[in-house]
């Protein structure tokens, strides 16, 4: 366990997780920002599980888990917010009490008003969630029948049924696969499907669980630009939990990062790069085998395999620099940019963290 | 009362709507839907056929005639039948916490139990319901009873209570597996085993057995208690003679039991995830 | 050895299912209890039926129970995920290994098997052998033979599930299939009343069918109905059957292949 007291959340703005931007409250705002009650609240919510752990042969051991360990933040009405962390951090477990799945064990917690553990159905009504390893559709029911049953459990009236589903058929190019059954999608095409069926109701808040994993870079791309729409033009409030910092840097201009239960980190994704000074990669391929690559301002090689070598430069900056000044030099045969690891921009954090 | 009120009926409608769904689904393929069902049908009926083939041997089972073991098949085998039918698919609520799906049903504004309930309904367990229908049918032609209106009416408010006490037995059943995600086959011991019992004539049992199914598991009211009375036996615990009738008190009670269970199991289930 | 090692894999595997164990188990035993009251009056009206006197026929019921799980009398018996990785045409990934497909499933069979006789069954036929008049034989060549033929008949209920499980390269749903199979196997191998009870002509046929191989023969082996050269019969009967059926799944298998080959998946 890590010393220090809950309250370690660094973020650019010494006030902590309360206050933020006007501008990140997102394109609709609505409400002045400071001390507002936020639409989305956390005050030091807290889940402790108790689970039975094999000591020996046959013995076990009950052993208590803080999955969340004293969580505080607010999300505006209209924001879009990333949440993220490594596996098993507890970002998973944080959407489910806010869904009113799991019942905190400490804390209060308040999303539009109500407490979801009390009154979990009447919140469903007002929320969609997106869990992205397990769908929310009916598996051997075709897409339009699962939307069709969706429909009648949220008594969503007619009109706005018709209107949502069109807007998403159209925005998630969902129309040929209307009348294909659940099981027969692929995984992207189910996790469009599945984000239509959270839309249908005009939820107010969207939680999304992963939604990109194992996604291929198309089906990224749309639902990414889907997201960014629903958000922009009906001022729903995105929580998104996610492994991959580009739905981030693409999404949200507010970050979250939870690790080992605690808020670590409440700000801007800028401020991220520089507080966890994480780092991309840029991979070259050249011509032939060479010393590794020197003299490019602000990057470092870290890696050669060959003809294959790797820079590092810091995340915030700019790749174009970095590629021309190798270009330049060197005769190239290829090249990418890898983003950086949250994993690794946590360790980063923490390395910091520990330094004297 | 009134919350309690409309979270019954919310929960009503769910149920119609999910199993609306399933049944316009099944009827989809036609073919697969009547081979499953008369897949069913026969299944069923393979234990009255080994009943049938146990009398080629013997006249009496317990000193039971086979019209007399027949109405017993019958009545347990249609209450169980109905239950099935029902809640059926409760018994895959052990893989859906496992594999993480219960969570979805808990984001969804409707009574989580009406959604587990109407999960994968299935039309086909028709055929158990009807094969077990078909016996009973035909004893009644052959038992020999003097019917009066009681007895007549006794007949489907047996049915009706067997089917509810069944239904709380996989309620509870269910709920259980919130806490042991393995122990289906449990639930199966309850079920298919307690019905199976209840097919024999309580005679051929050992008396702590049949305790056991009417004080602890209180399977006796299904049908024992109540055929007995109608086939003018004596019990073989020598209750007295209004016990016959608490049948729907018994089913009544067990509702409230699996009510209570279902809530701990649900509860637990939300404060554990797992 | 590749198949010793994937019988051990799938033994193991079998026994971190713990609480299904238990709850198997429980379930053999209360359907155990059930059952032997029923052959008790059964017997008390007829005695001798089928050659049993009374402690022969309950031991038939807790034999029953004890190779219920092991034998795969229960429907499904481990073949469904066979069926499912047809249906999704993962299979055609094992047909590139370098392993015999029907040998790797006999070998996985045999030691999910292996577990669930110890596993499921060791306890019902203890709770039966206390609690009822029990006719377990004390001769150790007996119980050597049981075990033989135990496992011819765990051979002989692979092969059989093995057939069903290759049909769903044919039929989409083989939900069907899988149930009459299932309904065979609990019918004819004597699960639901011993076949030597089964009247006249149709008894005659019903014990001579592959699923008596299942429950009545390795049971009347070890109720010592079988002896000397009868039990030698006994077994090789069950051989036959098994390779047999074993030849048969291999015909339907390269045809299935060939299918898979053609068709590309």
């Amino acid at each position: 366990m890590r010393s220090g007291t809950g309250d370690t959340v660094r973020g650019p703005e010494e006030a902590g997780a309360v206050s933020h931007d006007p501008e990140e409250s997102g394109a609709v705002g609505r409400g002045p920002s400071g001390g507002e009650p936020g639409f989305i609240e956390l005050d030091g919510v807290e889940k402790v599980f108790h689970v039975r752990r094999k000591a020996g042969r046959l013995r076990r051991v009950r052993e208590e888990v803080r999955a969340v360990d004293g969580i505080s933040f607010r999300v505006p009405r209209g924001a879009m917010v990333g949440y993220i962390g490594p596996n098993g951090a507890g970002k998973s477990t944080t959407v489910k009490m806010l869904t009113g799945i799991l019942v905190p064990s400490g804390g209060r917690l308040r999303v539009a008003g109500i407490d979801p553990a009390r009154e979990r159905t009447r919140l469903a009504r007002r929320v969609g969630v997106v869990f992205g390893q397990r769908t929310t559709l009916w598996w051997d029911l075709p897409l339009r029948d699962s939307y069709e049953l969706v429909r009648r459990m949220y008594r969503i009236p007619e009109a706005a049924y018709r209107r949502n589903l069109e807007r998403c058929v159209e925005l998630l190019d969902l129309e040929k696969l209307l009348p294909v059954p659940v099981r027969q999608l692929s995984l992207g095409q189910r996790m469009r499907g599945d984000i239509a069926a959270a839309l249908l109701h005009d939820p107010e808040v969207l939680y999304l669980d992963e939604p990109t994993i194992g996604l291929d870079v198309i089906s990224k791309a749309k639902v990414r630009g889907f997201l960014r729409e629903v958000n922009a033009e009906r001022g729903t409030t995105v929580l998104l939990t996610t492994h991959d910092l580009t739905d981030i840097e693409q999404l949200c201009r507010r970050v979250m990062v939870i690790d080992h239960g605690r808020l670590v980190y409440d700000g801007g994704l800028d401020g991220l790069h520089a507080v966890g000074r994480s780092e991309r990669t840029l991979v070259v391929d050249l011509e032939r085998e060479l010393p590794p690559i020197e003299g490019v301002p602000g990057a470092r090689t870290v890696k050669v395999e060959g003809p294959r070598q790797w820079l590092a430069f810091p995340a915030a900056q700019s790749a174009a620099p970095v590629v021309s000044a190798v270009a330049e030099r060197y005769p190239l045969v290829d090249l990418s940019v890898r983003e950086p690891d949250i994993e690794d921009v946590i360790s980063r954090m923490y390395a910091d963290n520990t330094a004297p | 009362m009134w919350a309690l009120r409309s979270r019954l009926v919310e929960g009503l409608r769910a149920y119609g709507l999910i199993v609306a769904m399933w049944t316009r689904s099944t009827l989809a393929y036609r073919t697969s839907f009547l081979l499953t069902a008369l897949g069913n049908f026969a299944a069923t009926g393979l234990d009255f056929l080994a009943i049938m083939l146990m009398f080629t041997h013997i006249t009496a089972l317990g000193g039971f005639s086979l019209p007399e073991v027949a109405f017993l098949y019958g009545t347990s085998g249609v209450a169980l039948g109905l239950a099935d039918l029902v809640l059926g698919s409760m018994d895959r609520l052990g893989t859906r916490v496992r594999d993480g799906t219960m969570d979805v049903l808990l984001v969804r504004p409707v009574p989580v139990f009406a959604q587990v309930a109407a999960d994968r309904f299935a039309l086909r367990r028709l055929g158990r319901i009807l094969q077990a229908a078909v016996v009973l049918g035909w004893s009644l032609s052959r038992l020999e009873v003097d019917w009066t209106p009681g007895k007549v009416l006794l007949v489907p408010l047996m049915l009706l209570c067997g089917a509810v006490i069944f239904g709380a037995v996989f309620t509870i059943g269910a709920a259980f597996q919130f806490v042991a995600q393995d122990a289906a086959e449990v639930q199966n011991s309850f079920t298919y085993g307690g019905t199976t019992m209840l097919q024999y004539p309580p005679t051929v049992f050992a008396k702590d057995l049949v305790r056991g199914v009417t004080f602890v598991v209180p399977l006796a009211f299904v049908n024992w208690l109540p055929a007995l009375r109608l086939l003018g036996r004596d019990d073989p615990l020598g209750l007295p003679g209004w016990v016959d009738f608490l049948g729907p008190a018994v089913a009544a009670a067990m509702c409230g039991l699996a009510w209570l269970a279902w809530r701990a199991g649900l509860r637990n289930y939300r404060s554990t995830g797992s | 050895m590749l198949y010793a090692a994937v019988a051990a894999g799938s033994f193991r595997r079998y026994a971190t299912y713990r609480i299904a164990t238990a709850s198997g188990v429980f379930t053999n035993t209360v359907f155990g209890f059930i059952l032997a009251y029923t052959y008790i009056a059964l017997w008390t009206e007829r005695p001798h039926l089928g050659g049993y006197d009374l402690p022969q026929a309950l031991t038939f019921v807790w034999t029953g129970q004890a190779l219920l799980a092991a034998t795969g009398l229960l429907i499904g018996g481990g073949m469904d995920e066979l069926q499912e990785r047809i249906r999704s045409g993962d299979i055609a990934v094992d047909l590139y290994r370098p392993a015999d497909l029907q040998l790797w499933w006999l070998a996985a069979d045999l030691g999910r098997a292996a577990f669930q006789l110890l596993g499921r069954g060791l306890v019902p036929m203890a709770v039966g052998t206390l609690v009822f008049p029990s006719a377990l034989p004390a001769s150790p060549v007996t119980w050597l033979l049981f075990l033989v033929s135990v496992a011819l008949g765990v051979v002989v209920g692979f092969a059989l599930r093995y057939l069903v499980a290759l049909t769903s390269f044919w039929l989409l749903d083989g939900a069907g299939v899988s149930m009459v199979a299932g309904l065979m196997c609990l019918f004819f191998s004597g699960m639901v009343l011993p076949l030597n009870v089964f009247p006249g002509g149709f008894g005659e046929v019903v014990r001579l069918l592959p699923w008596s191989s299942m429950l009545q023969v390795p049971a009347d082996v070890l109720l010592g109905v079988h002896e000397g050269v009868g039990a030698a019969r006994a077994l090789a009967f069950q051989a036959g059957w098994a390779v047999v059926l074993l030849a048969s799944g291999r015909l339907v298998q390269s045809v299935a292949t060939r299918k898979v080959v053609v068709q590309g998946g």
